[in-house]
């Protein structure tokens, strides 16, 4: 039962992460129909502008966790979605009103580009840091196991939900969410009704990458040890996620991250660490045999 | 000459800024600034000059970019793309029996190093062919068709090893197995499509990846399977034994006796399933996969059963995947998980997609940019290094080993920029009423599945 409950709060903690790259895939989908295939590596380069942030202010002797926490993400979310942009305005502008798969190509081209770039600026093995934040709380002792739901834990639920609800709040409270939920109903009507759908596009994935950097950080905190590859799995499950919910739906999103993570924790606690991706990919494949749009999405009207 | 060249001139300066502007941002942080070993932990170290020369390489390639564009004129460079366009389809006609000039004469004009990269170009080739299939004829969008590729490799290596078994008997069991997981792949994801379809075919990919990496007991897991008998031609094999090629037909036994062999088999199993493929093209078979690409709706109401379409193409896609794994596992004697990753699936994607999506000739033209290129490249270098006046490119060789899949990502970005249809945009139909005209790329439909 402990055991259990633990396996539940870790399984939580890691579908956070999964929610926050998710969510990231499901609005650039949205919004123009395309799988971001270098999200993940957006997700992966903004674990590594934290890590650069932490070592670069612990080197200038701050002390103070909380205040290093804030600026580093600050860095990392302002970096990431600099980069967020870029790839944007390099890779997939140009091949706008193009045929589905050009786009699907560069992204994987970006990807294998980010992966490699970062591999080769950074180094292809990076050692583990220091733990930022220690403790937590224990509590329902059974069986000589201790149920540890740890700060660190805490502090990534409380900062994806912050994150979450105030990107909750952009799309449903601002301008640019009204234009941004116009574009994913009808991208040239939006167009002909004045808005600026070039600019809609760059901003949302503007804040997916800020939303991926934050994932990067907590990812970076929560196991401490970072590789230029950890974007393409990340990416591949946060996107599995997506569909998971239902691709397109922002809750759904979230929904599937959380499920996901779920099956790949308790699989890796009960059956077999190595075949827990299988688990997880099969899982989809169940899900989207019997519900083909996703728990969450919309069936998609075929028009003759 | 142009009184607008001023004005042209000051703002190809300020884009150039602001691109230099962002290019600080993104090499600054993650080029200036990197993580390195101290002595006790990580440490950040900097890299100021290669920033500053990025950064300055940025700046001058943008000014560049903006400047030429906004002297050409916008006419003139549609003019001049049109032009190179047309020329290109004329010399098209020529291209297909060149390169297969080309590619019978390789192993007499070339030395081992180019046959063994025209065999690693040709796997390539039969592998771009299988997925065209799958892809460019059916349009159902697969990601993890390096799967296929994989059970074929594993299905010779295991039978071989274990069984004793021969290639000629394990190429046919291969490509049959292949075609078997196309079938349990494809039952599922039926009633899938675009970019449904795309992800679990990527997860099918992963999850075979995944298996062949843990199931220790059958595949020896991430150690791969070693002394993989080598194929043999007509029981005659390619050593220094009393059964051997050289021996039978009185020549001076020779290593280069077998790469030359494996060469023109690659080069066979390639060609034959271009052949399948172009005679498929005209079967029922073949008209209602390219039917399904244009239209399912239309397609089922006409009566067209689309499961069996569906899944005779992942299968028949599958099993030229098998035969090519197959050959792979033969020819390198050794075969691992990690040579089965998601990057060969979408190389192969991408050579069928910059191939121009169906188009036979652009495949085979893709995979030898693609995968021919950058070996070209190195070669030349290399080459270059030969003479003194020229040693910096001995170093510039021995760089792109390490940063040939950087340039290969730039590489794939580029070229989908510059030519989003692929290298060969024009395609000639399968059916036609009175004339077969050529028709622009375009106007193809890429399928919904």
């Amino acid at each position: 039962m402990a055991y259990a409950l633990q396996q539940l709060i870790n399984g939580v903690t890691l579908g956070l992460i999964y929610g926050l790259i998710a969510v990231g895939y499901t609005m650039v989908y949205g919004i123009i129909g395309m799988i971001n295939f270098a999200h993940g590596d957006v997700f992966m380069i903004g674990a590594f502008l934290s890590l650069v942030a932490l070592l670069g202010l612990s080197a200038l002797g701050l002390s103070s966790v909380p205040l290093a926490l804030a600026l580093t993400l600050l860095f990392a979310v302002a970096l990431a979605a600099l980069y967020g942009w870029t790839v944007e305005r390099v890779a997939y502008r140009p091949l706008r009103g193009s045929f589905r798969l050009a786009p699907l190509i560069s992204a994987i081209g970006m990807s294998i580009t980010l992966q490699n770039f970062v591999e080769l600026s950074q180094g292809a093995r990076v050692r583990p840091i220091e733990p930022v934040v220690h403790g937590g709380l224990r509590f329902l002792q059974s069986g000589g196991f201790t149920v540890e739901l740890s700060w660190m834990q805490m502090l990534i639920a409380a900062i994806t939900l912050t994150v979450l609800g105030l990107f909750t709040w952009i799309v449903r409270r601002t301008p640019l969410g009204r234009a941004m939920r116009a574009c994913e109903q009808d991208l040239k009507m939006a167009g002909l009704l004045g808005i600026d759908t070039d600019r809609t596009i760059s901003l949302t994935f503007v804040l997916g990458a800020a939303l991926a950097a934050v994932a990067g950080l907590m990812f970076l905190l929560y196991y401490g040890v970072i590789d230029f590859f950890i974007g393409f799995v990340a990416g591949v499950k946060a996107f599995t996620a997506a569909v998971l919910g239902g691709i397109g739906s922002l809750p759904g999103a979230v929904l599937g991250g959380l499920l996901i993570g779920l099956i790949e924790t308790f699989w890796s606690a009960y059956f077999s660490v190595e075949y827990k991706d299988v688990a997880a990919f099969s899982m989809l494949a169940i899900v989207l045999v019997f519900m083909p749009t996703g728990l969450l999405g919309r069936a998609d009207v075929e028009k003759v | 000459m142009n009184h607008a060249l001023p004005d042209a001139f000051r703002r190809a300066l300020r884009d150039a800024f602001l691109s230099a502007l962002i290019a600080l941002g993104l090499f600054g942080s993650l080029v200036g600034l990197h993580v390195a070993e101290g002595d006790n932990g990580l440490i950040l170290a900097t890299r100021p000059v290669t920033t500053a020369a990025l950064v300055g390489l940025v700046f001058l390639g943008r000014f560049g970019i903006v400047f030429w564009s906004a002297r050409l004129g916008r006419r003139e460079a549609y003019r001049e793309k049109r032009v190179i366009a047309e020329t290109l389809t004329r010399l098209g006609r020529f291209l297909a029996p060149g390169l297969l000039l080309l590619a019978l004469a390789l192993p007499f004009i070339g030395g081992r190093y180019a046959i063994d990269t025209g065999t690693l170009v040709l796997i390539y080739v039969m592998l771009g062919w299988g997925l065209n299939i799958v892809v460019g004829l059916a349009g159902l969008l697969d990601l993890g068709y390096v799967a296929f590729y994989a059970v074929g490799a594993y299905s010779y290596a295991i039978l071989s090893t274990s069984f004793g078994l021969g290639f000629w008997t394990c190429l046919p069991i291969s490509g049959l197995l292949a075609a078997l997981w196309g079938m349990v792949l494809g039952f599922p994801v039926l009633r899938l499509r675009g970019d449904y379809l795309a992800i679990v075919t990527l997860a099918f990919g992963e999850i075979i990846r995944v298996v062949i990496n843990n199931w220790v007991s059958l595949t020896n897991g991430p150690n791969g399977i070693t002394g993989i008998p080598r194929p043999t031609l007509f029981g005659l094999e390619f050593n220094a034994g009393p059964h051997s090629f050289a021996r039978f037909f009185g020549l001076h036994p020779s290593p280069l006796h077998r790469v030359i062999f494996l060469y023109y088999l690659i080069l066979g199993l390639a060609l034959l399933t271009n052949w399948v493929t172009l005679r498929l093209r005209r079967l029922p078979l073949g008209r209602a996969w390219e039917a399904l690409r244009e239209d399912e709706i239309a397609c089922r109401s006409l009566g067209i059963n689309i499961t069996r379409t569906k899944l005779s193409a992942f299968a028949t896609g599958a099993m030229f995947g098998g035969f090519a794994g197959a050959f792979f596992a033969a020819r390198n004697a050794f075969i691992s998980p990690e040579s089965f990753v998601f990057i060969e699936s979408a190389t192969v994607l991408a050579i069928v997609v910059l191939g121009g999506m169906g188009s036979q000739l652009g495949t085979a033209l893709a995979a030898l940019v693609m995968v021919g290129g950058g070996e070209a490249l190195r070669e030349g270098l290399l080459d270059l290094s030969q003479s003194p006046d020229f040693a910096w490119a001995g170093s510039a060789a021995g760089d792109i080993g390490e940063y040939r899949m950087l340039i290969f990502g730039l590489a794939m970005v580029a070229m989908m920029v510059l030519r989003p249809r692929g290298l060969v945009s024009g395609r000639t139909p399968s059916v036609a009423l009175a004339e077969t005209r050529e028709i622009a790329a375009e106007l193809v439909a890429e399928g919904r599945g």
